[in-house]
C-alpha cells in the first residue's frame, strides 16, 4: 500500500510538471512552425509573466484571479513586441543570424529581470484556494497539482478549438504548412505571426503562473532551465506539431520525477536527462515522436 | 560509362520516376529532355546520390574492369569516382572568390593531409602550386581570368553558369552532368557554349549527360537523346528519330 | 594572392605585440595585467568559435563545456599533491590523479587533446543536425558536462569546485597561444581544407556534389575548435586559480558569441580586435553593475546592467549589419521561414 501510494504521488507530480513543460512547449512549437526559429527568450518570457503576476497580486488591491488573467494578457503584448523588434527586422535573413538575435533578447530579458526585479529570490504569492493538501486514499496532495493539469486541458481544447474551427487559426496551419503558398493566397503574415507570439506568450505566463504556485521562489533566471527543457519536449514530441508537443511535455516531465524517484543515485543528473533524451531522439528519429515539420532539401 | 536500370524514385506518394532505363556509352553526348516536372532533375539527383532511388540500379563504369554501383552511395563518394555535375538553379560558393570555387573543385583529390596544410610542407605546395595553376587554366578557358578575385555571386548569371562547369571539371571528373547550361542564354551565348562543350568533352576526355530546354542545343549536340513525361521514359533515340517521334512530338515539341 | 608583401606586415604585428607585453609587464598593476591576460584568452576563444560557427557554417553553443572540459584538466594536472589532498576532503580523488603534478606545458596539451576527445566523441553523431538543432544539442552536451562536473565527486570535486590552483598563467602564454591560434587558423584557411570548410559553410549540397564529405571536415572543424577551446579553458583556470562547475555556464558561451558576431563571422582579423575590446569593455562597463565612489559622489551601480547593455549591443549589431547585407544582395531568395 505504502509503495503504491508513494508511487501515485510522483505519478501526479509527474504529471503536474509534465503539463507545465507542455504548456510552455506549445509556444515553441507555434512559433518554430510558422517562423523556423527557436524562440530562445520564449523561457524568459515565461519568467516574465511569474514576475507580472507577482507584482500584480502584492502591489496593486485587484484579486487574484484578475490578476491571474491579465499578467498573462500583458505578456502576451511583450510577447508581440519581442517579435516585432528582435526577430521582424531580421526576417529574410540566414536562420543562424535570427538564433543570435534571439540568444541575445533572452539575455537582454534576463539581465533586465535581475535590474528591474532583483537578483535575490522572491516568494511567489499562491492564493489560498489553491494552495491547501487534500488526502486521498492514503495520498496527501497539493490542490495545485490536480489545478495544474486541468488548466492545461482546458487550454488545449481551447487551442485546438482555435487552430481548427477559426479562420485565424487554419490561416495560422497553412502559413506553417506551406509559408510561400499562403502568403500568396494573401493571408496577413505580420497579423498571423503576431498572434502566434502572443498565444505562445500567454500561454507560457499561465504555465508560469502555475510554475509559480507549484514551486514558488522566483528567480530572474529562473525561465531558462524550464525553457530548454519545454523546447526539448516540443522536438521530442515533434517540432511544429500541437499535440506532439503536449505528449512531449508528459513524456519529459514523468521522465524527469521517476528518474529521481526510482534511481535516487542519479537525482544529481536530473537537469541532465532532458539533454540526453534531446540527443537520442534526434539521432534515432529526428521528426520527433509524433513527426513534425519535414525540412525540405 | 553508365547504366540504369528500371530506376523508381518516388517521395511519399509522389512518383517522380517510374521506371527509367537509359546507357551511356563512354564518350558520348547524351540529351535529357521533357517537358517542366517530367523528373529530369531527379533523376540526376538519384545518380549523384543527392536521393537514394526507391529501386533500381545505376551501373557506372568508368573503365573496361571498373564498375560500381552508384545506388546508395553518398554524393561526395561519387563525386571522387568521377561524376561530377552542374545545378539547375546555380549552387555556387557565392561569398566566395570565383577563384576560390574552382580551387575547392580540386580539394577531393588531395593526398596531403590537413596538419601539412597548416605547416605548408613542401609536399603539399607542390600540390596547391598545381591546383592553383589547373584552376587559372580552367578559368581562362572559360574567359575569367580577369575576374578571379571577384565575389562569385557578383557575376552575371551566363559567367555563373560557366564557372559552375569550370568548378566541376576541377573534380576530374569522367562523366558530367549539366543541368541546363544554356537557361537564360541569348542566343550567341547558347552558340559559344555548345562549342565550348565539345571543346571541353573533347579535351578532357569526358562523356557527357545534359538536361536542356533549348532544342537547338539538344538537337545540335547529342548523340542520342532520352525523352521523359511524367516519370516515364516515352522515346530514345538519335536525335533525328526524336524529332519524327509521334509521341514527343505530342507531349513536348508540339507544345513547346 | 601577395604573399610576399604580407609577411613585413606579420613580422611587425608581432614584434610590436612582444614589445608591447614586455612594456605592459612593467608598467601596468596587476588588474590591467590580468586584463590583458583575459583579452588573449578570448581571442583564443573567440577564434576557435568563429572556426566552427563562421567558416564552417555550423551553429554550436558548446563552448562553456569545452572550456570546462580544459579547465578541470589543467586544474587537475598541475595542482599539487598536498593541495589536492586540501581540495578533496569530501571525497578523496581518484587514485590515478593523486600523485599526479604535470607542468603547464604537457597539461594544456592534455586539456586540448581531452576536450577534442570528448567533443568529438559526443559531438560527432549530432554534427548532421541543422542549425537550430545543432545549436540546441551543443548547448545540451555543455550543461550535461556541467551537471556530470558537479557530481563525480572524486574526480572533479563536484560542487565545491577546485581551489588553489597554480597561477601559471601569464601575458607570455595567454598571448603565446593566442598568437599559435591566430596562425593556425589563418594557415589552415588559407589552405585546401579552410578552403572546403567555407565551401560547406556556403553551400551543403553543392560542396558534397564537389566531392567534399561532410561529416569528416565538420568534424575536423570542430575538432580544432574544441582543442583550442580546450586550451583557453586551461589557460583560464592557470589564470584565475578557482574554478567550479557554475563557472561554465551559457552565459560564458554568450560571451564568446558575442565576440564572434562583433568581429564578424569568419573573420579573423575582426575577431581578434572584438576579442580584445569586448574584454576590455566588460571591465569597463563594471561601474555598471558595482557601486562606484566618484569622491564627491557616490553612484549605485546596477547588477546586471552591463549584460543588459551587451545583449543590446549584440541585438543591434546583428540587425544593422543584416539590413546592410541584405540591401546588398537584394533579390535572392528569402532563407527565412523557408528553408
Amino acid at each position: 500500500m505504502g509503495d503504491i501510494s508513494i508511487f501515485l504521488q510522483h505519478l501526479t507530480n509527474g504529471i503536474s510538471l509534465g503539463s507545465l513543460y507542455a504548456l510552455i512547449a506549445i509556444g515553441y512549437t507555434m512559433v518554430y512552425g510558422i517562423l523556423r526559429l527557436i524562440n530562445f527568450a520564449h523561457g524568459d518570457i515565461f519568467m516574465l509573466g511569474v514576475y507580472l503576476t507577482y507584482y500584480g497580486v502584492v502591489y496593486t488591491a485587484l484579486p487574484w484571479w484578475i490578476v491571474f488573467l491579465l499578467a498573462p494578457l500583458l505578456t502576451g503584448f511583450v510577447g508581440i513586441l519581442l517579435e516585432k523588434t528582435a526577430y521582424k527586422p531580421l526576417r529574410g535573413s540566414a536562420r543562424i543570424t535570427i538564433l543570435i538575435s534571439a540568444i541575445g533578447a533572452s539575455f537582454l530579458l534576463q539581465n533586465l529581470g535581475i535590474v528591474i526585479f532583483g537578483g535575490r529570490p522572491r516568494a511567489f504569492p499562491v492564493p489560498q484556494t489553491l494552495n491547501h493538501v487534500v488526502k486521498l486514499g492514503g495520498v496527501s496532495i497539493n490542490v495545485v497539482t490536480f489545478i495544474i493539469p486541468a488548466v492545461t486541458i482546458l487550454l488545449l481544447i481551447g487551442l485546438t478549438y482555435f487552430t481548427t474551427k477559426t479562420k485565424t487559426g487554419l490561416a495560422m496551419r497553412a502559413l506553417s504548412k506551406d509559408y510561400e503558398t499562403a502568403s500568396l493566397m494573401g493571408i496577413d503574415i505580420n497579423r498571423i505571426i503576431s498572434i502566434t507570439f502572443f498565444m505562445g506568450s500567454f500561454l507560457a505566463a499561465i504555465g508560469g503562473i502555475l510554475w509559480g504556485s507549484r514551486y514558488p521562489q522566483l528567480m530572474p533566471l529562473m525561465g531558462s532551465m524550464p525553457g530548454l527543457k519545454s523546447f526539448i519536449a516540443a522536438v521530442v514530441g515533434g517540432i511544429g506539431n500541437i499535440t506532439g508537443a503536449v505528449i512531449g511535455g508528459f513524456i519529459l516531465g514523468l521522465g524527469e520525477i521517476m528518474l529521481v524517484a526510482l534511481l535516487p543515485r542519479l537525482s544529481g543528473y536530473r537537469d541532465a536527462f532532458a539533454f540526453i533524451l534531446l540527443i537520442i531522439i534526434l539521432l534515432v528519429k529526428p521528426s520527433g515522436l509524433m513527426g513534425g515539420i519535414r525540412e525540405k532539401v | 560509362m553508365l547504366k540504369i536500370e528500371d530506376l523508381h524514385m518516388r517521395f511519399g506518394g509522389v512518383v517522380a520516376c517510374n521506371g527509367f532505363n537509359a546507357e551511356i556509352e563512354t564518350g558520348q553526348i547524351v540529351g535529357l529532355i521533357g517537358p517542366n516536372g517530367a523528373g529530369k532533375t531527379t533523376i540526376f539527383n538519384v545518380i549523384t546520390g543527392v536521393y537514394k532511388p526507391t529501386a533500381g540500379q545505376i551501373l557506372y563504369s568508368p573503365a573496361a574492369n571498373e564498375h560500381h554501383q552508384l545506388s546508395g552511395l553518398g554524393p561526395d563518394k561519387i563525386a571522387k569516382l568521377g561524376v561530377c555535375r552542374t545545378f539547375q538553379n546555380i549552387r555556387l560558393f557565392g561569398e566566395l572568390s570565383v577563384l576560390e570555387n574552382v580551387f575547392i573543385g580540386n580539394h577531393l583529390r588531395v593526398k596531403s593531409d590537413v596538419f601539412s596544410t597548416v605547416f605548408r610542407l613542401p609536399h603539399y605546395l607542390v600540390e596547391e602550386k598545381r591546383m592553383y595553376e589547373k584552376s587559372l587554366y580552367l578559368l581562362e578557358k572559360i574567359g575569367l581570368q580577369d575576374s578571379r578575385d571577384e565575389k562569385a555571386s557578383s557575376l552575371p548569371y551566363g559567367m555563373q553558369r560557366r564557372l559552375e562547369i569550370a568548378r566541376a571539371l576541377a573534380t576530374d571528373p569522367k562523366l558530367l552532368l549539366l543541368d541546363e547550361p544554356a537557361a537564360g542564354m541569348n542566343p550567341q551565348e547558347t552558340m559559344e557554349l555548345i562549342q565550348f562543350i565539345r571543346e571541353i568533352k573533347q579535351e578532357f576526355d569526358l562523356t557527357i549527360f545534359l538536361i536542356e530546354h533549348h532544342m537547338d542545343v539538344i538537337m545540335e549536340i547529342s548523340e542520342k537523346i532520352y525523352v521523359l513525361d511524367h516519370g516515364l521514359l516515352i522515346a530514345e533515340g538519335d536525335p533525328s528519330e526524336i524529332q519524327q517521334n509521334e509521341r514527343v512530338v505530342e507531349a513536348y515539341l508540339g507544345v513547346g | 594572392m601577395n604573399e610576399k608583401s604580407k609577411t613585413p606586415v606579420t613580422l611587425i604585428i608581432l614584434a610590436l605585440t612582444i614589445v608591447g607585453l614586455y612594456l605592459a609587464n612593467r608598467f601596468l598593476d596587476a588588474y590591467q595585467i590580468r586584463i590583458i591576460n583575459l583579452s588573449g584568452i578570448y581571442v583564443t576563444l573567440g577564434l576557435s568559435m568563429n572556426l566552427i560557427n563562421g567558416m564552417t557554417g555550423m551553429f554550436s553553443l558548446g563552448h562553456a563545456g569545452f572550456m570546462a572540459i580544459g579547465a578541470y584538466t589543467v586544474g587537475i594536472l598541475t595542482m599539487p599533491v598536498t593541495m589536492k589532498e586540501m581540495n578533496f576532503f569530501m571525497q578523496p580523488i581518484v587514485p590515478f590523479l593523486a600523485d599526479v603534478e604535470w607542468g603547464f606545458l604537457p597539461s594544456l596539451f592534455a586539456a586540448g587533446l581531452i576536450s577534442v576527445l570528448l567533443g568529438v566523441l559526443i559531438g560527432a553523431p549530432v554534427l548532421r543536425l541543422t542549425d537550430d538543432y545543432l545549436a540546441i544539442a551543443t548547448l545540451g552536451f555543455a550543461e550535461i558536462i556541467r551537471v556530470v562536473f558537479t557530481n563525480t565527486q572524486s574526480l572533479t570535486n563536484g560542487a565545491l569546485g577546485l581551489k588553489g590552483i597554480p597561477n601559471y598563467t601569464n601575458t607570455w602564454w595567454s598571448w603565446g597561444v593566442a598568437l599559435i591560434t591566430i596562425w593556425f587558423i589563418s594557415f589552415l584557411m588559407k589552405g585546401t581544407y579552410g578552403k572546403a570548410f567555407l565551401a560547406i559553410r556556403e553551400d551543403e549540397v553543392a560542396a558534397r556534389a564537389m566531392g567534399i564529405s561532410l561529416f569528416k571536415h565538420k568534424v575536423m572543424s570542430f575538432a580544432f575548435g574544441c582543442f583550442f577551446a580546450g586550451v583557453a579553458g586551461g589557460l583560464m583556470a592557470g589564470l584565475l586559480g578557482t574554478i567550479d562547475p557554475n563557472m561554465f555556464r551559457i552565459t560564458l558561451t554568450f560571451n564568446i558569441l558575442l565576440i564572434v558576431v562583433l568581429g564578424g563571422l569568419g573573420k579573423i582579423g575582426g575577431t581578434v580586435v572584438s576579442a580584445v575590446i569586448v574584454t576590455v569593455m566588460m571591465e569597463v562597463l563594471r561601474f555598471l553593475d558595482e557601486a562606484i565612489d566618484l569622491g564627491f559622489v557616490r553612484l549605485k551601480g546596477i547588477p546586471g546592467m552591463r549584460m543588459v547593455v551587451f545583449s543590446i549591443i549584440l541585438i543591434l549589431v546583428v540587425i544593422v549589419r543584416e539590413k546592410g547585407l541584405l540591401q546588398r544582395t537584394k533579390g535572392r531568395e528569402l532563407t527565412y521561414a523557408k528553408n
